[in-house]
């Protein structure tokens, strides 16, 4: 049987022991955030992904790209178990956070989903609530309420959300009051704030101006240092600024996965070639 | 799948074309009123270098805004970085093509120190790469690209023997070193011409091959420089 997460270390203590990876074993793989094999899903009788095998670094940036309905925010969703929230879907494979297999019996999606967070294309704060509150919610709905814990945890979160300076005198604003960018930060702090080790981004500058991407980009740049990035963008360009390796996906299936520099120079794949430089179909 | 602004690439690629072929047409001609001693001719080699300097700026002016407006990647990236680089080299070509004109001028004054056999031969050799680097750039020929960079140690041994010969001369016959030196820079000037050949052959590799050979085993010249 597969090694999994173990079940017994409650959300609050992980949410308050920080970002490492939960054990020895997977210290020894750490260069390796997933490592997936021969993943595959569907959605009811349609097959979504075909046999996805694929390892993804840890402490980088990796673009998933290709044209519409090609697995992209699919493949995305099976990482944290979102895809869990459809009825009708199922998996087939081997997916696996730091030597851990996300898909054992015993693994809590939530715990998963504590791990692995979450930024969606529409930033999504909850409007009946504040900046702070906002940004805090993960962490009160799992019990942690100790003032200057939260206190240290909301500022933090912030910062490293590259927001801290914009909000700070003004955290008791509704969140749905900030600029679309403003909110998309919120949104990543949001996630910050519960510890992830890993950020999945389903398109997070899509909706946003060249500003607020520009900022954003900025803050996926200086996460890299501590978080495992996987962002799904349409950009070509932005997946070229800001990943360190691409893959490209279509029809389901993993065409071709390198080196950002490889696939944007000298992709190996003619399909590859034909998407990035936009002469697809 | 076809864009509207495929245009403005196959524009590139036409004036590189273009670049390429005025280029050896004038170094032909340099060497033609070089051994024909026809100052005329030499005259008009002279006029057209201006033909090759806006042809570069204007395919420089091209990439340039082709990466501006179209962000390009890969192959096609590779063909506007190809065409700055290359258009600078077919340039160079045409400035020493010219320089070998002024100095046929000069030496139409003066009868010749000895048939030209050598000077001939070399530029034979320097527009065979020239047409064969272009010919690799229509033809996506990798293999014949690596080809024309190892000839380019042929002409750098005649350029040898020809510094020894030439040396020879005017030690014997100080009346000669006038027209001793005008041939040996003539002879420079084509060891240059097929060294920018051989950057074209390189340059046209790295377009199909995405591989920069500069400098390493695999074009080394096969008589050692």
């Amino acid at each position: 049987m597969a090694d999994v997460v173990p079940a017994k270390i409650s959300v609050q203590q992980a949410m308050t022991a920080g970002g490492a990876p939960s054990s020895s074993k997977a210290m020894a793989e750490e260069s390796i955030a997933f490592d997936i094999k021969d993943f595959s899903m569907w959605y009811g009788a349609r097959q979504a992904l075909h046999d996805v095998t694929i390892r993804i670094p840890a402490k980088k940036v990796t673009a998933i790209i290709g044209p519409s309905g090609c697995g992209k925010s699919t493949f995305i969703r099976a990482l944290n178990r979102m895809h869990e929230l459809t009825p009708g879907t199922r998996i087939a494979g081997d997916l696996r956070l730091f030597g851990e297999n996300l898909y054992g019996p015993e693994v809590e999606p939530t715990v998963v989903r504590r791990r692995v967070g979450m930024v969606f294309q529409k930033s999504n704060p909850f409007p009946t609530m504040s900046i702070a509150e906002n940004v805090l919610v993960g962490l009160r709905l799992n019990g942690l309420t100790q003032k200057d814990f939260l206190r240290q945890r909301l500022e933090e979160s912030l910062r490293m959300a590259a927001l801290w300076d914009e909000v700070k005198d003004t955290l008791g604003r509704p969140g749905i009051s900030l600029s679309g960018g403003q909110q998309q930060r919120l949104c990543i702090a949001r996630a910050l704030a519960v510890k992830p080790e890993i950020l999945l981004m389903d398109e997070p500058c899509s909706a946003l101006d060249p500003i607020a991407t520009a900022k954003v980009e900025e803050l996926i740049h200086s996460l890299r240092a501590n978080y495992t990035v996987v962002i799904v963008t349409h950009n070509m360009q932005q997946a070229a600024r800001c990943s360190d390796k691409t893959a490209f996906f279509y029809m389901g299936k993993l065409i071709e996965y390198d080196e950002t520099r490889a696939i944007f120079m000298n992709p190996a794949n003619p399909q590859t070639e034909a998407y990035v430089s936009g002469r697809f179909g | 799948m076809q864009r509207f602004f495929d245009a403005e690439l196959e524009s590139l690629r036409t004036h590189l074309l273009r670049m390429g072929e005025t280029a050896i047409r004038q170094v032909r001609d340099a060497i033609k009123a070089l051994v024909e001693s026809n100052p005329s001719l030499a005259d008009q080699v002279i006029a057209a270098d201006d033909e090759l300097d806006h042809l570069e700026v204007e395919i420089d002016n091209e990439a340039i805004r082709y990466m501006n407006l179209r962000a390009p990647v890969a192959t096609e990236l590779r063909l506007v970085i190809v065409g700055m680089k290359a258009s600078h080299d077919l340039e160079r070509v045409g400035d020493e093509a010219s320089n070998i004109a002024k100095r046929a001028v000069r030496l139409s004054a003066e009868p010749p120190l000895k048939p030209y056999i050598d000077i001939p031969r070399m530029a034979g050799i320097a527009t065979e790469m020239l047409r064969g680097a272009l010919d690799c750039f229509l033809t996506d020929d990798a293999d014949k690209a690596l080809a024309i960079c190892k000839r380019d140690a042929e002409v750098d041994e005649i350029n040898r023997q020809l510094y020894r010969e030439l040396t020879s001369f005017m030690i014997e016959n100080p009346g000669t070193i006038s027209r001793a030196l005008e041939i040996m820079f003539i002879s420079k000037s084509l060891e240059r011409i097929a060294d920018h050949a051989t950057n074209i052959a390189e340059e046209v590799i790295y377009l199909i091959r995405a591989k920069d050979v500069r400098h390493t085993d695999e074009v080394k010249k096969t008589s050692g420089a």
